[in-house]
């Protein structure tokens, strides 16, 4: 026991807890959002994919980073735009738009891929972004090198949680989020566009995952193989869910899960113990399926999730 | 002006009338893709036609990758029917292949190995498929996010047992051992891949068929997935309908793993299923949830993508244009879907 203690508290451990957290906290805020506002986008998975591959191209093809990053929030954002094109303006099923979405968008960053980059045995890769330590905080022990000598978009993860629940809670637009999804009739006749609110949400929502994309590509792997995402969208439906749709326990949802799959990633490399590492990477999901049924009872889920809103039917 | 108006009835031709559209609207977007790529989309589409259906051979290919497809959309259908949210047929496949490829492994007389394959299979489909009904009767739990996060629980399983205890110790790659020859599902024409299983996927959907229309499971499990009130106040068992309707959804699903072990891979490996789960709702969805439409909706998908391959070696228009084309048929089909929903109306200006 007391060697997995010590593992825990290393730097590079934590270092690497927060980095596998951050594509987790983006997608996950990003799920949190639309689903507040009523639309479950099981378009996620692929959104992702398909914001890693162009935001990938893109700082491959210019040399820039930050205009990769840009992109993929870009292409993110227009996903979410589709997405919520068919689930609120034309009120079809959001599980069936979800899935067509998800394919959709991995079809596509697959074809465009293979047709920007051909085969190649090795997948070109590109000089990602570096660490940029934050003087005097990480002078902080431990805490300091893991947390303030990171990339700079792990700082932008850290800093959206606070300002995605200040948003939801405290601004008139998360007030509206927060009553479409609850309650859109209700929303309706207080003079809040039902429509617009969750087009805004859902938009933002896949900007959110845009970043988790771009996260993948250009600073934890600085390459796109086929597999980058695998299933990270899945974990943050979990991770919605488990965290109870509020920004705060998601990003704690999203942080644990990050320290499991952290251990099975050491246990992996140092031979430690002899339970399967795939045991590790199913507990969120059977977490979340448990947690869900202990939780149905206390209805905690936006009450208009997965129901499309049409004025004239009443 | 134009006004969106609902309609009550649908005229019986739109069954086949909207897959078409959704299809050819599809066809018309993806154009776009394959000019990009700077070929022609004429010749690109004719190569994927003559290579998927052109011969007697290719017809078989495609098939054969027709078969799970067909159990998966069947599996969807018969769910979507009572409006049970199954997303996780591709866990209930791979339950069902590594359920079978278990039995297959065992030495026994052939017919009785395929036998216990599909049974063993089927219940491990239907198995799987039974947690996130039990949840929604028992806890009211979501059914599309429980059945979509157990298709990650079961791929990880697979992943545990094919890297670890089940390793086929004469490979480097992490693949289950074989089944037994004998165990082999017959190939029924000699010189192509088309084996039992095919004739097996192909005679199921008539079977789904006869069960939703003219039995009276099939009845409680309609009324259930349109007015669950009126089943309920009609004397219907709508928790009991459920729960067969998911044990019938995961057997099926379960089956078109059985079919990938017997009848083409004879072993399991990470990618036995290249997301034929996923594909069986775009199936689904484009047979409007009729099973007797399954077999052609999951004919066309896998013409795609058996010709897409050989569309990639004639014009170098990669090949992943086939999952490009699953996706934007379901969209497309979803969209096509409204007109059974509403009419457009036009509407004078001045009333």
């Amino acid at each position: 026991m007391s060697a997995v203690f010590e593992q825990i508290f290393q730097v590079g451990f934590l270092a690497a807890i927060i980095r596998i957290a951050t594509p987790l906290a983006f997608a996950t805020l990003g799920e949190m959002f639309s689903e507040r506002a009523g639309v479950l986008n099981l378009g996620i998975e692929g959104i992702m994919l398909l914001c890693a591959m162009a935001g990938f191209t893109a700082a491959s093809l210019s040399g820039s980073l930050w205009l990769g990053v840009l992109v993929a929030v870009l292409v993110g954002a227009l996903m979410g735009a589709l997405h919520a094109l068919f689930t609120v303006a034309l009120g079809l099923s959001q599980h069936v738009c979800g899935i067509g979405v998800t394919l959709f968008c991995s079809g596509l960053a697959y074809f465009l891929y293979r047709l920007i980059f051909g085969q190649q045995s090795v997948p070109p890769s590109i000089d990602g972004f570096k660490p940029v330590p934050i003087p005097l905080l990480t002078d902080i022990p431990i805490l300091g090198p893991a947390v303030f000598n990171q990339f700079t978009l792990v700082y932008l993860a850290i800093i959206a949680v606070p300002l995605a629940a200040f948003v939801l809670y405290r601004t008139p637009w998360g007030l509206s989020v927060r009553m479409v999804g609850e309650n859109p009739r209700a929303a309706d006749s207080a003079g809040v566009s039902v429509i617009a609110t969750r087009f805004q949400a859902v938009i933002l929502g896949g900007a959110l995952m845009g970043l988790a994309g771009a996260f993948l590509t250009m600073a934890q792997f600085n390459a796109f193989t086929f597999g980058v995402v695998s299933g990270r969208g899945w974990v943050a439906i979990a991770l919605v869910v488990f965290g109870r749709w509020d920004p705060w326990r998601s990003a704690g949802a999203a942080l644990l899960f990050a320290f499991v799959d952290a251990l099975q990633l050491r246990m992996q490399a140092s031979g430690l113990g002899h339970i399967p590492y795939e045991a590790f990477l199913m507990l969120p999901f059977i977490f979340t399926i448990v947690a869900m049924a202990f939780m149905s009872r206390n209805a905690v889920a936006p009450s208009a999730l997965l129901k499309p809103f049409r004025r004239e039917e009443r | 002006m134009f006004r969106l108006e609902a309609r009550s009835t649908t005229p019986a031709w739109f069954n086949l009338a909207l897959p078409l559209i959704a299809i050819a609207a599809t066809l018309i977007l993806c154009s776009g893709l394959i000019a990009v790529a700077g070929a022609g989309v004429i010749e690109a589409y004719g190569v994927m036609l003559s290579a998927s259906l052109g011969d007697s051979y290719a017809i078989t290919e495609t098939l054969v990758r027709a078969a799970p497809m067909i159990f998966t959309g069947l599996a969807v259908a018969v769910a979507f029917r009572a409006k049970f949210w199954n997303i996780g047929a591709e866990g209930q496949l791979l339950a069902g292949a590594v359920a079978s490829c278990f039995v297959g492994a065992i030495p026994m007389p052939g017919y009785l190995a395929m036998l216990l394959m599909a049974l063993v299979g089927a219940a491990a489909g239907a198995l799987v498929a039974l947690v996130p009904a039990t949840l929604r009767v028992k806890f009211k739990v979501d059914d599309v996010v429980s059945s979509l996060l157990l298709n990650s629980v079961i791929y990880y399983a697979l992943m545990a047992l094919i890297e670890g205890p089940w390793k086929d110790t004469f490979s480097g790659y992490p693949i289950s051992p074989p089944i037994e020859d004998s165990a082999n599902f017959p190939v029924l024409i000699e010189g192509t891949r088309m084996h039992l299983g095919v004739v097996v996927a192909l005679i199921a959907a008539p079977l789904c068929w006869f069960l939703i229309a003219r039995t009276t499971l099939g009845f409680r499990i309609r009324v259930t997935g349109e007015n669950p009130e009126a089943a309920r106040y009609g004397g219907i068992n709508v928790q009991r309908v459920l729960i067969s309707t998911a044990l019938l959804s995961g057997a099926l699903a379960g089956l078109a793993g059985v079919g990938e072990v017997g009848g083409v891979h004879f072993q399991v490996m990470s990618d036995i299923s290249p997301g034929y789960g996923y594909s069986g709702i775009v199936v689904a969805m484009l047979a409007r949830l009729n099973p007797l439409g399954v077999v052609p909706a999951a004919i066309f998908l896998a013409a795609v993508m058996t010709g897409a391959e050989a569309m990639s070696r004639a014009t170098g228009v990669p090949a992943f244009l086939s999952d490009v084309i699953q996706g934007t048929a379901l969209l497309a089909m979803l969209v096509a879907l409204l007109f059974t929903a509403y009419r457009i109306r036009r509407v004078g200006a001045q009333t």
